[in-house]
């Protein structure tokens, strides 16, 4: 188990000046120390960095996977969250499987790792389904597409988990452009007036759809949290180590019961918004180029490549993963079935409603009329 | 039974409500110490302590969203919206979140909310303290809609509500909040069913809220002139007890709505049209709506001229029974239809 380390130091740096970014590896995968969160790492093991490495990998072959699905007409939609893998699964893996999330529509990264099972993580998307697990299965809602609306919830969660006299904490995915939408702001308030155990997690992507973070925020987005009284990080998005430690720094907190805390990872969104948008219009190809010498997997493989543990041989048995986890993936998707007819009528009301079943009534009758509806198809 | 004001009715509910079930909190604005703007949730906090009953920091969307995730933690949350015109800020979280999210889940999310909204005018007061926003929620599917207009009903239907696992958006009447009446609190009836308050047989008078009162006196009033009016009290507003409504329009014939509401897309269209396609054979005359203008609601000195009261609600019985009434006068002088 790695060490805990006395925590007074995260009121004590504050306000997080923007040039302080967390990186535990830097682009060219060199292990860079840092006293403060060193200690949050230390119990990582080789085959735990592997590990590590096989998520980013298999989440990006997923992310790849559903793009492709879209474009043969299989998916409606796709969002990608190619580039932002290390920011996911290195937040995701801190979590403790009682751990709550609640997320916006880009975490499949997270999602995987709450062992979602594959072709759920896709029927929203699909468009079999508004939903495509049962949160209570994983502790982790599903996708909530209003931007910013999520983050409320988990309030209510982490102040629930504190009224249960539990130790859970919750954490609750947002990127850039949702921190000027009013719940966030709002939420951050509740959480820092009720002390819960929250933990917002920010991918700053800088970008919301066409608009750049800087239309958003003329400071870091980090420098915000704590004019609320939430203590604040700010970490190299793109640096799994980074971006893990800062979580289980996070999660220390709100397991400890000392109150919420923001992470602002910062990374970059290196595909479209989703597969419906034209990044074309609007993204300077040399800023994504920049970004893209800062990729996540690629550090991580300098780094273990230089450390001896990631063989040519390792490699090409996670690249193998990847493929089977792919191809499970895709023919998963192909397998759902499509909603009966009359299922658009099921789960509105938890109790009977008269008008609602009297409509539905009316429907049925309507199909049977046309003979579009079997028996055993209701 | 007792005898109590609606306010102290809806009180009384509340502190049964949470004495019975721990998994009942409540959130609001001022609830706490002060007891709430109009005292409904007076002495809770000191009973119930802190954490059951939650002064909450001022925002809307911020009460409904954190009520959400309480309830996905499987609380049980009553939330109070301090006046009518401050519930848009909560707008989004009510109706693309407390309402969708027992569907969007297939189930497996439920949403026992109930979100206490002091609705309506009457009492003078300043903008945005006096609307009657209840088409919108009963508009949106997911979301259960009622409305008390005794201290009776307000006691029994809030409890009704709250042991409800549907989302409840409960609108108290504000201007009969001190309104006294019996309460019997071992009392029960179908929360979605509508009341025959006064038997009739010529005119049936849909009514729900704070008209509710005005609906009797007018029922008195039109007697006087041997009309025989039926009063209905909706109680919900959705799902609607067409059931209730359709046997009294059999029997009269004749159906007038009244709602402080404005006309265009409110409930009483809803009813109008329903009730015409129910039981169209049976009416004898156009359904009558008497309602609050497709106007915003006015300043205090000005709300007598927008609310329906006794004398607007007769000149719609009138026009429901094809006796004059002010409709012929519009004709007549060739005025615009
Ligand atoms: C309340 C709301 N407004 C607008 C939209 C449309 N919309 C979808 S995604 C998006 C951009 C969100 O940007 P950001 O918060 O940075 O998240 P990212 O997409 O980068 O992950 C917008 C405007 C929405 N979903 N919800
Ligand atoms: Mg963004």
């Amino acid at each position: 188990m790695r060490a805990t380390v006395p925590d007074d130091r995260l009121e004590a740096e504050l306000p997080a000046p923007p040039d302080a970014l967390v990186q535990l590896l830097d682009p060219e995968g060199r292990r860079r120390s840092d006293p403060l969160y060193d200690p949050y790492v230390a119990d990582l093991t080789g085959d735990d960095l592997l590990a590590l490495l096989d998520d980013l990998i298999v989440v990006r072959r997923i992310d790849v996977e559903a793009t492709a699905l879209q474009r043969q007409g299989q998916l409606g939609l796709w969002p990608p969250l190619l580039g932002q893998e290390a920011a996911q699964v290195g937040s995701a893996r801190a979590l403790r499987a009682d751990d709550f999330v609640f997320s916006s529509y880009r975490e499949n990264g997270v999602a995987y790792c709450r062992g979602v099972e594959l072709p759920a993580i896709v029927e929203v998307w699909r468009g079999t389904a508004q939903a495509g697990w049962n949160p209570y299965d994983v502790n982790m809602a599903t996708p909530q597409i209003v931007i910013g609306a999520q983050t409320l919830h988990a309030v209510g969660y982490a102040v629930g988990c504190r009224h249960d006299g539990v130790d859970t904490a919750t954490i609750t995915y947002f990127g850039d452009g949702a921190t000027t939408q009013g719940d966030v702001n709002e939420a951050m308030v509740f959480a820092a007036s009720f002390g819960a155990p929250v933990v917002f997690f920010c991918q700053n992507n800088h970008w919301a759809i066409s608009e750049p973070v800087g239309l958003q925020a003329q400071r870091p987005i980090a420098e915000r949290a704590p004019g609320f009284g939430i203590p604040s990080m700010r970490v190299d998005g793109n640096d799994v180590l980074a971006v893990l430690a800062a979580t289980r720094r996070a999660l220390e907190r709100a397991h400890r019961g000392d109150g919420p805390s923001f992470i602002e990872a910062v990374t970059y969104r290196m595909g479209p918004h989703t597969t419906s948008d034209d990044p074309t219009r609007y993204v300077d190809p040399l800023e994504r180029e920049a970004w893209s010498a800062k990729d996540p997997i690629q550090r991580l493989e300098a780094h273990l490549r230089e450390a001896g543990i990631l063989t040519d041989e390792t490699s090409a048995r996670i690249a193998a993963h990847a493929d089977a986890i792919a191809a499970e993936f895709r023919a998963g998707c192909l397998a759902l079935p499509n909603p009966a007819p009359l299922s658009v009528f099921d789960h509105v009301y938890a109790e009977p409603h008269r008008g609602l079943e009297r409509q539905r009534a009316e429907q049925q009758a309507y199909l049977r009329s046309i003979g579009e509806l079997e028996e055993a198809a209701e | 039974m007792t005898q109590l004001t609606l306010a102290k009715a809806l009180n009384t509910g509340l502190r049964r409500a949470l004495a019975d079930d721990d998994r009942v909190v409540l959130l609001g604005e001022d609830i706490g110490q002060l007891g709430g703007v109009f005292r409904v949730t007076d002495g809770l906090q000191q009973e119930f302590g802190r954490e059951r009953v939650m002064d909450m920091p001022l925002a809307e969307s911020g009460i409904i969203g954190m009520a959400i995730g309480l309830a996905y933690r499987g609380f049980r949350p009553v939330c109070e919206i301090q006046f009518d015109g401050f519930i848009y800020p909560a707008f989004d979280q009510i109706v693309a979140q407390v309402a969708k999210l027992h569907y969007r889940t297939r189930g497996a999310v439920r949403m026992p909310i109930t979100i206490r909204v002091p609705f309506g005018g009457g009492i003078g007061a300043v903008e945005h303290h006096s609307e009657s926003p209840e088409a919108y929620f009963a508009h949106t599917a997911g979301l259960r809609v009622v409305t008390c207009s005794t201290p009776q009903d307000a006691h029994t239907m809030l409890r009704q509500a709250i042991a409800c696992d549907d989302p409840v958006l409960f609108f108290e009447p504000k201007r009969r909040y001190w309104t006294k009446g019996e309460v019997d609190e071992s009392f029960e009836h179908a929360f979605d069913r509508a009341r025959v308050v006064v038997e009739g047989a010529d005119v049936t008078l849909v009514a729900y809220g704070p008209l509710v009162a005005t609906a009797i006196d007018a029922a008195v009033a039109a007697s006087d002139e041997g009309v025989s009016v039926e009063v209905i009290d909706l109680r919900s507003l959705s799902p609607l007890d067409l059931d209730t409504v359709e046997a009294s329009v059999r029997k009269t014939g004749r159906l007038v709505i009244t709602h402080e509401a404005a006309q265009f897309g409110g409930l009483g269209a809803e009813l109008a049209a329903s009730i015409t396609d129910r039981c169209f054979v049976h009416l004898e005359a156009a359904p009558a709506r008497v309602t609050g203008f497709d106007t915003p609601y006015p300043s205090a000195r000005a709300e007598e001229h927008f609310l329906p009261d006794l004398d607007r609600i007769l000149d719609g019985v009138d026009r429901a029974l094809g006796r004059p009434s002010a409709r012929d006068l519009l004709l007549t002088s060739g005025g615009a239809r």
